[in-house]
């Protein structure tokens, strides 16, 4: 199910435009690690405006290193942030950051 | 009975302080709105305020300390959280997706919302009020081990720090590890160390000195 795996590499789409939206800001444009395939879920941004929520969208956890997310971040290096994105959110990051 | 001997402050009856806020008198209105186009009745309204109030920490309590005791209900816990709160008489229905965080020597889960203030409320009723404060929804994200120290635990560099972020429809519950010295507990005196707050992973449960 769905277009990644665990393991693949992925970025957050560092797009804004108004509305529901829950991909939060702080994590848009970052690079992660997919965990889980969650399951497909109807969509949130639709729902929230009193529509079907149809088509249903592939939901993933993905991981972050927090000092890639924060540049001052102060924790140990292992930390890590976890996040559940939507798949039409997320594309291929061709290269490490 | 007679307030005439008391000291006059100028104002002699208190009046009670029912002033509601912005957001409550929605709520109210919404309420009234709802019910006077038949989509909710009182009675429908008032069986959920019930159910909610139900739901609190102490079911999280169980299923962490049936987990600490009997490690095939763990691994059930853990492979599919939903069923195991069924079979412990939970109802986890109304969750679309509920996932158990496991913690351990080296890792420890930290569960906050960012967006707003998602929380596993059919099992534990509820969040606290500093869950849906602006400031723990910042910090907790960019500074988890600061957050965690001011809750009274300082994380050695070694311990992994994850913090999920609960975005979407899933829900996160902390399973903490069990405390040293807490062998030949009962069930029931285990789930009392299990605070509300180490469910959400802001602290592990309470050392067994605390309680004697």
């Amino acid at each position: 199910m769905g277009k990644f795996k665990p393991g693949d590499r992925v970025r957050v789409r560092a797009e804004d435009r108004p509305g529901h939206i829950r991909t939060p800001f702080y994590i848009r444009g970052k690079v992660g690690t997919v965990e889980r395939v969650h399951g497909e879920f109807l969509n949130p941004e639709l729902l929230a405006y009193g529509r079907d929520g149809l088509p249903k969208r592939v939901l993933y956890l993905v991981s972050f290193n927090q000092k890639e997310i924060w540049e001052e971040y102060g924790g140990s290096p292992k930390d890590r942030l976890y996040a559940d994105i939507y798949e039409h959110w997320l594309e291929a990051a061709q290269h490490k950051v | 009975m007679s307030g005439h001997d008391l000291p006059s402050t100028g104002h002699e009856h208190p009046h009670p302080k029912h002033e509601l806020g912005p957001f409550a008198r929605r709520v109210y209105a919404i309420r009234e709105l709802l019910i006077e186009k038949g989509v909710l009745s009182g009675e429908e309204i008032q069986q959920q305020v019930r159910f909610m109030e139900q739901r609190t920490p102490a079911n999280g309590a169980k299923l962490v300390a049936r987990a600490w005791v009997d490690p095939d209900f763990k691994a059930r816990l853990l492979a599919n959280p939903k069923a195991a709160c069924a079979e412990m008489g939970i109802d986890a229905t109304s969750i679309n997706e509920f996932v158990v965080l496991e913690n351990t020597e080296k890792v420890r889960h930290l569960v906050v919302c960012t967006l707003c203030s998602c929380y596993p409320r059919p099992i534990l009723g509820r969040p606290p009020d500093w869950y849906k404060s602006f400031n723990y929804r910042s910090r907790a994200v960019n500074d988890p081990r600061g957050v965690m120290r001011e809750f009274g635990s300082e994380l050695p560099e070694d311990v992994e720090v994850r913090v999920h972020d609960s975005t979407a429809d899933i829900r996160y519950l902390v399973l903490p590890l069990r405390p040293p010295g807490t062998q030949g507990m009962s069930m029931e005196e285990l789930a009392k160390l299990v605070t509300r707050d180490s469910l959400v992973g802001v602290v592990d449960p309470l050392p067994t000195k605390a309680r004697s």
